[in-house]
């Protein structure tokens, strides 16, 4: 595909900003709106992975993976502090490598895939969580984290599936 | 067809239709209760008894009670509010406080490493610490 030729392609760089910037605004949507359940903090719908598994179906890995750590980064600079990148850091790697290995698999669907990357990201989080507190109780946690996951994953893999389906590009065309 | 619209067709078509890619998925979500329900067992199952509950007021540290000698500690707390902890079989709890809640006079029993029982209004906070080769005596 002509779309990777290049290591420096502009119609590439802009395409990737874009999202990016849209994966930021939807996770800036998310700090807005008040937490579902507050006795749990975490527990989130997590709508910028819409935009990986977006990107992830219709560009590649590489793609994907660029997207979510900018918006990562670009996040915890906005709204977090360096705690908050070093939570969201985690959870981001270990969706990222997740949802790339189920989906080289071509076992699942995209759905199947976000929901990994859901419950992946809420354990890359828990594991910090561990660290950071030294504490083992947060353990039990994880348990309903695991679960919301799930739901939240079949959410965002529904939305990204479509987008996949109906917003195509011709990457490969260059003016 | 041209090499790019192959390409895209080979990525996008699995070679699972997509009624079985379903299937799998419903197969990985049930993998996934399944594994957070042994992990819950697990850590369930290997949760440690505490070896003495410790007593802070104010975040300061007041005293530290083994859990195998029964006992008994007036422990006062903040303005002159006072918890009575009582040690027993190894177990915790606050048998009488003269806070308005009570909320740590009906807190369970606890033995636990990692377990607290709390009395916000006196300051008052008794956490069940250490155990012989525990997750405390690794880390």
């Amino acid at each position: 595909m002509r779309y990777h030729e290049k290591r420096f392609n502009v119609r590439r760089l802009v395409l990737l900003g874009t999202f990016t910037a849209i994966a930021l605004i939807l996770s800036y949507i998310e700090f807005l709106l008040p937490p579902i359940w507050s006795a749990v903090p975490g527990i989130k719908l997590g709508l910028a992975n819409v935009m990986v598994i977006y990107v992830l179906y219709s560009l590649s890995l590489k793609d994907a993976a660029m997207v979510s750590l900018v918006r990562v980064f670009l996040s915890a600079i906005l709204f977090g502090t360096a705690l908050t990148l070093a939570y969201s850091l985690a959870g981001a790697v270990l969706s990222l490598a997740a949802m790339a290995i189920l989906k080289k698999l071509g076992l699942f669907s995209e759905v199947g895939v976000s929901i990994a990357g859901a419950v992946l990201h809420n354990l890359g989080q828990i594991l910090v969580a561990v660290i950071v507190l030294r504490t083992a109780e947060i353990g039990y946690y994880m348990i309903i984290l695991t679960l919301t996951g799930i739901l939240s994953g079949v959410f965002v893999g529904l939305v990204g599936s479509l987008l996949t389906k109906y917003i195509k590009f011709d990457w490969s065309k260059q003016k | 067809m041209n090499e790019e619209k192959l390409c895209a067709e080979v990525e996008n078509n699995s070679p699972h239709s997509v009624k079985k890619r379903i299937r799998n998925d419903i197969i990985l979500v049930l993998a996934i209760i399944l594994f957070a329900s042994i992990a819950l067992l697990v850590m369930l199952a290997l949760r440690s008894e505490g070896g003495a509950a410790v007593v802070t007021v104010n975040g300061k540290p007041y005293a530290s009670l083994p859990l195998d000698k029964d006992a008994e500690l007036i422990i006062q707390g903040e303005d002159g509010g006072y918890n009575i902890l009582v040690i027993k079989d190894g177990e915790a709890y606050i048998r009488e406080a003269d806070c308005p809640d009570k909320i740590c006079v009906k807190h369970r029993r606890i033995s636990y490493s990692g377990e607290t029982i709390v009395c916000l209004p006196n300051g008052v906070s008794v956490k069940i610490e250490g155990s012989g080769g525990g997750v405390d005596a690794v880390s």
